[in-house]
Parts: structure tokens; sequence; C-alpha cells
């Protein structure tokens, strides 16, 4: 068990590419810590540094309490788990858990404890006289999590392990990795670029974007709590509706968004302290499609009815998402499966304002 | 409702009348193709049996069919087996055969992952030229590489060939290699790492076990270089002692202008005996590992 610590860490390709710019994480004994961004973001390139897989151009990388930049991967004491599994395919499930081990020359009878013992966390008993070839994608990712487990590292690594399962396995997967941690309670670092393994798995959630870390925080603070608007926006599905807005005086004081001559919503009296400085300004005005809701009675504080023209209806079963566009930006509400709401016919909803974001135009910095 | 299932039902037949056509012209036009391949490709061997099985007298006769045997006899090849020339030539063929497959795998086999794997920098550039090396004909070379052996002293040995022939399997084989560690993923090294292996050990324990059909045909490939080779033998040996099959067989069994064709024949086919077992053997693998490493190289 081990903290993991990265200090100023910068990846420099051939050709003075940055995949990461200078980020620091510090990551606690026993926690669960998700990597989560777009494709290319410096999330991958982060956690093969700390397995040791590429190099560091600058910075240091601690694992249990030492500078392990130029230490290889084998002298880490960490275990990775890839996307694609990586198990040998000549050798038996038994032999695939017990490799690392035989290389350490562990005694015979501890590398059967060993990979019996994983095996029984994993329920993968009886597949250990298989081949990789002869398992489905599930089992393969949990022989591939038993190598990792066997080891007893001070670090987990997971690279997008679920990435090549379908989503029903990958739903159930999830939920045994985060039962493997419960456990275990191996600190781990996961990477994906799924939003909702992150939102479900982490202790805390470190999203990424462009090589620099937008935002730390535990899954409720990045969706509630989002920086900036590339949080608010990567974090949540469907993702946080963004209208440009102005900012003014409303009628009878205080502070209203207006969006567009027919579009004007008071800003509650809590908030107003805060949204004071940005009177007159164009802003960003954000807000998630669940805190839209379909209009049943006028007048509750807080919530500001708004008319739009309905686009598309999908009905999902437990919900329905309804698709508008205002003046060319689209907008979703998630509305309740009861709805009224039918294509190229007017809707009344309400906004719900005390869960209104506010962000910088030009910075996308929240408010 | 019923005359539009009508017309279906017939456009359906159209197609599969249509397709059922296009299948049996395909497989005549097949028939006929193999037939030719055939015929082209297994009367040479048939002749070389009927002759090897007859006497001297009866080859020469002027009557007779020459593809029928009227008196079989297995002279030719107890003359060969018994004849202590024919088995220095046959254990000279098979020692050189040995040190050359073992040599050129080895280096092939240490080249192709260092170029496929450690991505050192010029790895890419020697990939290309290693294979380029292999486009320059055997031909074009034996004239320098006689300086070379003779400068070693080693015209006349057996042993020189030893030498050659790697020149002649390595680029060919360590290209093989190359495709075939390449279709590797890059993880599965990566995993090795991590679980504590050094870049030796990865090659020994992951790769050349998963590698395996690449290495098979690598190896056949290596194995017919040295055991079918002509000119070198040719050019840098002299004397029965030293002489290898391919060569030995021709030098031995033409005395002036007498052609002895069923010994000639009967030694075609015991020389040609090693590389049919093997193929029988490993044709699966070879088959599987040429198109690995062709197809993702």
């Amino acid at each position: 068990m081990a903290e993991v610590s990265c200090r100023k860490v910068v990846k420099e390709y051939d050709g003075g590419v940055q995949a990461v710019k200078g980020i620091d994480l510090d990551i606690a004994d026993h926690e669960f810590v998700v990597l989560v961004g777009p494709s290319g973001c410096g999330k991958s390139t982060t956690l093969r540094m700390i397995a040791g897989l590429e190099e560091i151009t600058a910075g240091e990388i601690w694992i249990g309490g030492d500078v392990v930049n130029d230490v290889p991967p084998r002298d880490r004491d960490i275990a990775m788990v890839f996307q694609n599994y990586a198990l040998y395919p000549h050798m038996s499930v038994f032999d695939n858990m017990a490799f690392g081990l035989k290389l350490r020359k562990f005694p015979k009878e501890e590398i059967k404890r060993r990979v019996d013992e994983a095996a029984r966390i994993l329920d993968i008993g009886m597949l250990l006289d298989r081949k990789p070839r002869a398992l489905s994608g599930g089992q393969r990712q949990r022989v591939a999590m038993g190598r990792a487990i066997v080891r007893n590292p001070k670090v987990f690594l997971f690279d997008e392990p679920l990435s090549n399962l379908d989503a029903k396995l990958r739903v159930q997967m999830r939920t045994e990795i985060k039962k493997v941690h419960q456990t275990v309670k191996t600190t781990t670092v996961y990477v994906t670029h799924d939003q909702i393994e992150a939102m479900t798995l982490a202790d805390r959630v470190v999203v990424m974007n462009h090589g620099v870390i937008e935002q730390v925080g535990t899954p409720a603070e990045v969706y509630h709590h989002p920086t900036s608007r590339f949080v608010a926006g990567f974090i949540g599905s469907p993702a946080m509706n963004f209208l440009p807005c102005h900012i003014d005086e409303a009628n009878g004081g205080g502070l209203s968004v207006r969006v567009n001559n027919a579009i004007q919503m008071k800003i509650p009296a809590e908030r107003l302290a805060r949204y004071m400085p940005f009177k007159g300004k164009e802003m960003v005005f954000g807000i998630r499609p669940e805190h839209l809701t379909e209009r049943k009675e006028e007048g509750r504080p807080g919530f500001e009815p708004i008319d739009m023209l309905v686009d598309v209806v999908e009905p999902m079963g437990m919900e329905t998402m309804v698709h508008f566009f205002v003046d060319g930006a689209p907008l979703c509400a998630r509305l309740d499966p009861a709805t009224t709401a039918e294509p190229e016919k007017m809707l009344g909803l309400t906004a719900d304002m005390n869960q209104m974001h506010l962000m910088e135009k030009e910075t996308g910095k929240v408010v | 409702m019923s005359a539009t299932t009508a017309d279906a039902h017939s456009r359906a037949s159209i197609y599969k009348t249509s397709l059922h056509n296009q299948r049996r012209w395909a497989l005549w036009g097949s028939y006929a193709a193999l037939s030719v391949f055939v015929v082209m490709f297994l009367v040479p061997p048939f002749y070389t049996v009927i002759t090897s099985l007859k006497s001297s007298a009866e080859i020469s006769a002027q009557n007779g069919s020459p593809w029928m045997v009227n008196h079989p006899t297995l002279d030719n090849f107890w003359y060969l087996i018994t004849y202590s020339n024919f088995q220095t030539y046959y254990l000279n063929s098979a020692m050189i055969t040995v040190v050359t497959v073992s040599v050129s795998m080895v280096i092939s086999v240490l080249a192709a992952f260092s170029l496929s794997r450690m991505g050192f920098w010029g790895s890419q550039t020697l990939s290309t030229g290693v294979f380029l090396t292999y486009l320059v004909p055997p031909s074009l070379l034996f004239i320098p590489l006689f300086q070379i052996v003779g400068w070693m002293g080693l015209i006349n040995s057996v042993w020189c060939l030893a030498l050659l022939y790697p020149t002649l399997a390595v680029p060919f084989c360590t290209w093989i290699m190359i495709g075939y560690f390449s279709s590797i993923p890059k993880e599965l090294d990566e995993a090795a790492l991590i679980d504590g292996a050094s870049y030796l050990q990865i090659l020994w324990k992951i790769f050349i076990p998963v590698a395996m059909p690449g290495i098979i045909a690598a190896t056949i490939f290596a194995f017919t270089v040295a055991w079918g080779a002509f000119l070198y033998p040719l050019a840098y040996l002299y004397t029965s002692n030293q002489m290898v099959l391919t060569v030995g067989i021709i030098s031995d069994l033409i005395r002036g202008d007498v052609f002895q064709w069923g010994k000639i024949m009967a030694a075609c086919l015991l020389a040609s005996l090693p590389p049919i077992v093997i193929y029988a053997f490993l044709m699966d693998y070879y088959v599987a590992g040429l198109t690995a490493g062709a197809t993702k190289g």
C-alpha cells in the first residue's frame, strides 16, 4: 500500500509535442482515483509514466515515499491491467497469474496460495487450467485483474480496462472492480474516457484536458460544482446545456439571465452577490438536463418558466429526453416519462435556477 | 398481395439460379487451372521415381515407354546407400544444415526482437536494410565472398558453407520474424516488464513461444537454403570428402559424358527425403507463419 504523487510532471515527445504539461497530483493510500478525459488529454500517458513504461521529461513521480523517476517498472511494485487484457496466450490462466511471482522466485506453495486466493475473490477458480483463447472477454479481464492481485503490489494501475467489453458486461465488471477494491483496498489509479465509470468507481475524479488537470474532486464535487466549462460539459450524460447569455438587471431589482428576448430568467436572491460583478457582461449560462422540468405549476420561487419548441423526443423507459434548439444552440431536458412533449409543439418548462452555472465566455471559468 | 409474393419468389429463384451458375463456372475454372498446375508440378517427380526404379539397361533401351517400369529394381538406392562418397555428402549436408539453421535462427530471432521491440534510434532504417540485403543475388556475391573465404583459409572446406549460408538465410528469416514479432501486441511485453521480466526473459518466455509458427516458418526457410544451395558449394568445394549433396550428386554420378540417370534420380529422391518429412510435419505452421509475417509486417 502506498501514496502516489506527481510533482510538475511533464511528458514531451520527439518533435516537441507535450502530452502532459506539468501536472501535480497527490493520491492517498487506499484511494481509488480515476483519471478521466477525452482522447489525447494525457491521462494514459500519465498512467504509463507512473507505471514506468514512459520516461518522464521533467518533474518527479513518488510511489510510497520514494522518487521512482529512474526506477524500472519491475522495481516499482505496481501492477497494471491493460485495455486488451495482455494475457500471455500460450500460458494457462494459472501460469498467467503466477508469472510475476515465478519471476520473483516465490516458493511454489506461496504462489499456489496467492493464485487460489485471487481466483476465489474473482470467481475464476474453475478456469485456472484454461488458455486465454478459451475465455470470454469478461473472464479474460478477470484473469488480468487476478494477475495484478496476486502480486499484492503497492499500486494498481488500470488503463481503460472495460473499453473492450460490451455494454452489459462493462456494467457488471465495473461493479466487480469496485468490489475488489473494497476487498483488497490497494491504492488504485484508473484511466477511462467514460465519465460514468469515473463517477461510479472513484473516490476522487481527476478530469484532464489537453495535458493539464482541469479539476480534482469527489464525483459529487465535479458533477455539482464544476470549476470550468470543460468539466461541466464532460461530466454528466447527457451533457450540461450551455447557452450564451447576457446578465441584465431584472425588473423589480436583482439580476436576470437573458438568453434572448423570449428567454429571460431571474437569478435567485442568494446568488446575487456572487454574480453581481458580471452584471452587463456576456456570459455562458449552464444548466443540467435534469434541472429543466415540465411546468406543472406557476411561480415556484427559484424556478423560472421557459417555453420552447420541441425538436425531438427520445423515450428511454425510466425517463424521456426532449431536445430543443435555442438560437441554434442544442438544449436537452430530462423529463418524466409521462411528459406531454411532442415534436414541433411548444412545451412549457421550468429551469431550476438554484442549480444554474454561470461561466465566463472567454476563459470558460465557472464563477 | 399474392401477386407481390409470387413476384418476390420468382425474383429470389432468379438470383438463386444465377448464383448457382456462377459458382459452377467458378468451380470448373478452378478445376481446370488446378489440373494444369498438378500436371506441371507432379510429372517431374513422377518421372524421377520411375527412372530411379529402372536399371541402366532399361533406361538406355530404345523400346518400351519411358513412363513405365518393366523390371523395377532398388539397385540404384542400394548402391547409393552403401556408397561411401554419398554417405559423406549426406553427412556434410546434414551437418552444415544443422549449423546454418541454428546460427541463422539465433541471429535472426535476436535481431528481429531488438529491431521490432526495443525501438532504438535507426531501428526502422536497419529493418529495411536487413530486407534489402536479401535482394542482392548470391551470384553477385560469390566472387567477393571467394576473396573472404580464401583469406580465411576455408576454400575447399565444408565449414565455409556454415559461414556463407547464414548470409543468405539471416536477412529473410529476420524479416519474417520482424513481421511476426510486430504482430504481437505491445502490451504483452509491457505486462511482462511490469511482472518483472528482463528483455531476455520476455524474448525467451513470451515472444518465442507466442511466435512459434513464425520461428518454424523461418527455420524451414533456413533449412531449405542450406539443404538446397548449389552455387556456393560448386564454387568453393572441389574434393569429394568436402562436398555436399547438391554438388556431390552431379560431380560423382556424371562421369564425362556418361549420365547415370537411374542413380542420379535415386540420389535426388534420397536427398529430397528430409525436406519432405519436415514439410509434412510442419506445413500447417509454415503457412500460418508466412501469412502472419506477410500481412502484419
